[in-house]
């Protein structure tokens, strides 16, 4: 494998983390405005609250990671993207804006009214943060990007069938992979009615997110008839993991094996990202832009790399003591206990 | 469509865009690198002294610090995509060549949002010593992170580290692109920037509060120790500045001379303060004879760069903007220097902060001028390299996203970040004031009060 494809692969690596975590915090948002009146769903809130208080920040990292990757390893892929789809672009940087500060202030304020509006603020912009960003996607499987700067369209780039199907079709992936999530974090904090809740949800929104991908690849099919036929072929074997971990995860949340659900369905929307990169491999953009005229000098991707590999050093067992340390935990320790001799 | 018929490449939009929602950023960073700081050696002296107040005090701000990393992270972020969406050109281009600090400075962001979210959320459940400990990646990644960052902006100012052929890139070397000229003192600059911003802020919280007649333990502490940070780095501040004002002479003579608003190249070049550029002139200042070539070159009759020595289509637009934005940065420099020196002779001649009310007054102030002078120092050194985006390689005309349309981006930044600096401020006025302060807080107050 040469560096250059090294480098396509650390990036899709983002990508999919992005998907599997941040895409999770955007889904918790769509169940948070979802959840009924104030009162009625106020132990939904307090659950996603809880579970995503402490790790978002550094999920929504991976979106960082992802747009440094793309412009100091492929920067004409970055320039083409970014400038052709500044629309959805600019729309997901306001969504992403508001979800980020809404969530904290609701944690900083107590009044009832407060917490309605910037609860509807990061429920409402957890929702198009995520159909934006999959338009971009969608614009990109498409083939509407052209390579140079500047030069497609900026509406029909990612207004048509295809992009607005990724843009739903994220949606629904993000709310399925919270919902998931979620149904495991009710069981620890040991509330019934949670885990039934969460539960059907996550049957009803893997149910759902089954349906959409099946009628994606009909408009596929109508609208980007190149990559439906790499997802036909190359692309085929993976295609073929993600149907059988998604029924997969739906028969292990039904039979209450809620953590294998969460490794099933996190392979399902892995095994489907793949299989888009591998359908249009060494295209980044199709029949355009190819991984090897795309990427960097040799020493920029070595520089990178390297570094990155060395930060990784530092970040595994860092999130990994992030992740374990508020998924052992419930809720913090009872409130008033006298001063614990600190 | 609307957006269809407007005019091509619109870098003035673009422009306003990028220095709006960078200015509105880098307030929020200043304070995400700082505030760990402030916050770690508070808890460490309440940890040490078992002194409640500074307990009550570190967890106060790490409150506020929460809220400030969330909204800085995802304003940072707008930035990262704003990059492509407005700089196109400059990026698919160059991109590669500021790639590596953004890429480490994303390794460093990370290191600081995991524990952050260690130390927020673990203040209960970590032992004491080891909750400490676990702050401590969060300010070493901040500063780690202000440095990447900053040596980004020091390649556009004095760029290094490739090679052209024909007009292709042909060669890049990462690491001299990053410690280019110009990384040395702007990032030693900007780091101290941030932190005295975080020390005057702050204490100017706690001086209101005070003037307001809450003089308890609480409100005199909060007010001393992020003073006497500030107080301590504002000389610092004024050599690194003038190191990096002499690094601006040497390698971009055009911007030192915007700075200065001298027109044509003079020998014994006066030092000019205030004043208005017209008609290729500099009229009204106040001149210190043979100031300038002293201060730049060590030499009085040393002779300076003036605007003229380049053609009117390089030379900085703007003179007025950026010759009185300097003048702005260094007088409110030397004031904050002179509100340390004010303190530091209170506290030598009676271990206590001056007790004249005027005293509080100027620590109130001094939060928004910190505030002031570092965003007049960005729009010196911003506006100051124009027409150039990347000096002398790139023009800001043919780096900027071709597509139309882009106004509008702007105005939708304009109104959203209006609406998050009003109800940033609201938000952080109610972590405040929603509780009274226990007149004897003990840490179950810390913890019992409602301020989440």
């Amino acid at each position: 494998m040469n560096l250059a494809n090294a480098a396509a692969a650390v990036l899709w690596i983002g990508v999919t983390a992005y998907a599997l975590f941040a895409g999770a915090d955007f889904g918790a948002g769509f169940w948070d405005l979802v959840a009924g009146g104030a009162r009625r769903g106020a132990p939904q809130r307090a659950l996603i609250e809880h579970s995503i208080g402490p790790v978002w920040e550094a999920n929504h990292v991976w979106l960082i990671f992802v747009l440094v990757m793309m412009w100091t390893g492929f920067p004409p892929l970055f320039g083409a993207v970014a400038s052709t789809l500044w629309i959805p672009l600019t729309c997901a940087a306001f969504g992403v804006i508001a979800r980020g500060s809404a969530f904290a202030f609701r944690k900083s304020v107590t009044a009832v009214w407060q917490r309605r509006i910037f609860g509807a603020a990061f429920a409402f912009s957890s929702v198009i943060t995520p159909f934006f960003l999959g338009t971009v996607a969608g614009a990109v499987a498409a083939g509407r990007v052209p390579a140079a700067v500047g030069a497609g369209n900026a509406i029909t780039s990612w207004w048509n069938p295809v992009s607005v199907m990724t843009g739903v079709l994220c949606v629904v992936v993000c709310a399925y992979l919270a919902a998931v999530y979620l149904t495991g974090d009710a069981r620890r904090a040991g509330d019934q009615d949670l885990i039934a809740r969460f539960r059907w949800r996550a049957l009803a929104a893997g149910a759902v997110a089954g349906v959409a991908a099946a009628a994606g690849i009909a408009v596929l099919h109508g609208d980007a008839p190149g990559l439906a036929h790499g997802l036909a072929n190359r692309g085929l074997p993976l295609v073929i993991v993600s149907a059988v971990a998604g029924l997969a995860a739906l028969v292990l949340l039904w039979r209450g094996w809620f953590v294998a659900a969460r490794g099933a369905a996190a392979a399902a929307v892995t095994a489907v990202l793949w299989a888009w990169a591998l359908a249009q491999y060494p295209f980044l953009l199709r029949g355009r832009l190819t991984i090897a005229a795309a990427a960097a000098q040799h020493s920029v991707l070595m520089a990178t790399l390297i570094c990155l590999a060395a930060g990784a050093v530092l970040l595994i067992p860092s999130l990994t003591w992030l992740y374990v340390l508020f998924q052992r935990s419930g809720p913090p320790p009872a409130r008033g206990v006298p001063d614990r001799g600190r | 469509m609307i957006l269809a018929a407007g005019a091509a490449a619109d870098p003035v939009a673009a422009r306003s865009q990028m220095g709006f929602s960078l200015g509105w950023h880098i307030i929020l960073a200043c304070f995400g690198v700082g505030l760990p700081g402030l916050v770690l050696f508070t808890e460490w002296r309440g940890l040490r002294t078992g002194d409640p107040v500074l307990r009550l005090l570190a967890r106060r701000w790490a409150k506020a610090l929460g809220l400030l990393f969330a909204v800085g992270a995802v304003s940072g972020t707008i930035l990262s995509i704003e990059m492509g969406v407005l700089w196109s050109g400059l990026m698919s281009r160059w991109g590669q060549v500021i790639g590596l600090p953004f890429a480490i400075e994303g390794i460093a962001f990370f290191v600081e949002a995991i524990f952050l979210g260690i130390y927020l959320y673990g203040w209960d459940r970590l032992p004491p010593r080891v909750h400490l400990l676990s702050g401590i990646p969060i300010f070493v990644a901040g500063v780690a992170s202000a440095f990447f960052v900053v040596t980004a902006n020091a390649w556009m100012n004095t760029p290094a580290g490739y090679t052209l052929h024909d007009g292709r890139l042909t060669g890049v070397d990462p690491w001299a692109a990053m410690f280019n000229p110009s990384t040395g003192p702007e990032t030693v600059h900007m780091i101290l920037a941030a932190l005295m911003v975080t020390g005057f802020g702050t204490a100017s919280v706690y001086a209101v509060a005070m003037l307001r007649g809450r003089r308890d333990r609480y409100h005199r502490l909060g007010m001393l120790i992020p003073l006497t940070a500030g107080a301590i780095l504002a000389p610092l501040q004024i050599v690194a500045g003038d190191f990096a004002a002499r690094l601006v002479a040497d390698h971009q003579p055009a911007k030192l001379a915007a700075m200065e608003g001298l027109s044509r190249t003079t020998a014994g070049a006066p030092e000019s303060l205030g004043g208005w550029y017209s008609g290729g002139e500099l009229h009204y200042a106040l001149r210190i004879p043979n100031g300038l070539s002293l201060l730049a070159r060590l030499n009085p009759h040393a002779t300076i760069t003036g605007l003229n020595s380049v053609p009117p289509a390089d030379r900085p637009p703007l003179v007025n903007v950026v010759h009185l934005s300097f003048d702005l940065m260094v007088a409110i420099g030397f004031g904050l220097l002179a509100l340390g020196l004010w303190l530091a002779w209170a506290w030598w001649r009676h271990r206590d902060t001056p007790r004249t009310a005027w005293f509080l007054r100027a620590v109130a102030v001094s939060g928004v001028a910190a505030v002031a002078a570092m965003e007049a120092g960005w729009v010196t050194t911003e506006v100051g390299r124009q027409p150039w985006i990347v000096y002398r390689v790139l023009r800001v005309a043919d780096a900027v996203n071709p597509q139309p349309g882009i106004q509008y981006g702007y105005w939708a930044v304009v109104a959203i970040y209006a609406v998050l600096t009003v109800v940033t401020i609201a938000v952080l006025r109610h972590m405040t004031k929603s509780v009274a302060i226990p007149a004897a807080p003990q840490d179950a107050d810390a913890e019992s009060y409602t301020v989440t």
